[in-house]
């Protein structure tokens, strides 16, 4: 039963192979070029297991040391995975001893699969969501590992390699644009971001603009609801 | 490393655990078939859309546009990557083909 379900979800994991060991390596190099060997690689991937929220890690790991901005950052940019729990609480519903593990594992890559993915009539759905979970989240720490071993034993030049994180928003950015018909929400984020840069400068500036946001959104909340609903 | 290694396990501890939270937090409010309040719907449809383009500017917030290289290589790989996704859609291609392209620019033009 359980390889069955193995089977059948691994074909649906594969997009999420290349893409979770490219940035695993990323993660792993970078992290390795900040002086964090792949044990930490390791810890990191397994116990925190969230793609940016691992790359703003490594920002926060290089800065100086304030638990209040950790947690304030933490739960900002992944204030997003509230919502997907949201959409998962029928899904999860019978999963037993391993909802714990289905809640956990839930990043933006594995949610958007078990949305999506159908298992077959014939496999049990919870197993095979379970795997799909698995996969991805094995994925990410061999990723992960590989880069942080390959950053140490090559020293190529990695100057710009950061630069991957800026990609990786600017891509899930023009994907949001161009999926969704009302683009107030991002506008008024570049907006309220960009004038919270001016105003507190740049290392102050990320709860200023999330209190802006939260505010410029509730504020519009009618019209950008009658336009949502257009 | 800038931290010591206690300092690096309390932050790595505290992402994992608040990261966690933010993805149980759901599950512990609303256990059953309980309504999910319209305000909390609501945000959660629009949040993730600002949040992304905040994070779009907390990547460039260091980039000096008044002194060399007055920030060319960001918007030329940026204009790039977008033109690039718009075209192909392919997210591996955009974002390992942009950072590329990027490397190459600080490397070996922009100097």
């Amino acid at each position: 039963m359980k390889t069955k379900a193995l089977k059948s979800a691994f074909p649906h994991t594969i997009p999420i192979f290349m893409g979770y060991i490219f940035m695993g390596m990323v993660f792993g190099i970078l992290l390795r070029s900040k002086g964090y060997n792949f044990w930490w690689a390791i810890l990191m991937s397994s116990c925190i297991y969230a793609g940016s929220m691992q790359f703003v890690a490594i920002n926060l790991l290089t800065s100086s040391f304030n638990v209040i901005a950790v947690v304030v950052m933490t739960f900002m940019i992944n204030a997003r995975h509230l919502f997907y729990g949201l959409s998962m609480l029928d899904k999860f519903k019978n999963m037993g001893k391993k909802k714990p593990y289905m809640i956990f594992s839930l990043t933006d890559e594995t949610f958007s699969l078990i949305a999506s993915a159908e298992p077959p009539q014939d496999v049990n759905k919870n197993w095979f969501y379970f795997f799909i979970a698995l996969l991805d989240h094995f994925y990410w720490i061999i990723g992960s590992v590989l880069g942080a071993i390959i950053g140490s034993l090559w020293s190529f030049n990695t100057k710009g390699i950061d630069f991957v994180m800026t990609a990786l928003f600017v891509v899930i950015f023009v994907e949001q644009w161009k999926s969704n018909k009302n683009n107030m929400p991002a506008f008024i984020g570049i907006c309220a971001s960009l004038l919270c840069v001016i105003i507190f400068g740049s290392s102050n500036f990320i709860i200023p603009s999330m209190i802006l946001i939260l505010a410029t959104l509730t504020a519009f909340r009618k019209p950008i609801e009658m336009r949502n609903e257009i | 490393m800038i931290l010591t290694v206690n300092q690096s396990l309390i932050v790595i501890i505290l992402i994992a655990f608040i990261t966690f939270l933010t993805r149980v937090i759901p599950f512990i409010l609303f256990p059953d078939n309980k309504e999910t309040p319209k305000y909390i719907v609501y945000l959660g449809s629009v949040l993730p859309y600002a949040i992304i383009a905040m994070l779009v500017i907390y990547c460039v917030k260091e980039v000096s546009i008044s002194t060399f290289p007055f920030g060319l290589p960001e918007s030329i790989a940026i204009i790039a990557i977008v033109i690039i996704h718009i075209l192909k859609r392919n997210t591996l291609l955009s974002i390992g083909g942009g950072t590329i392209f990027y490397m190459l620019l600080v490397q070996f033009i922009f100097i």
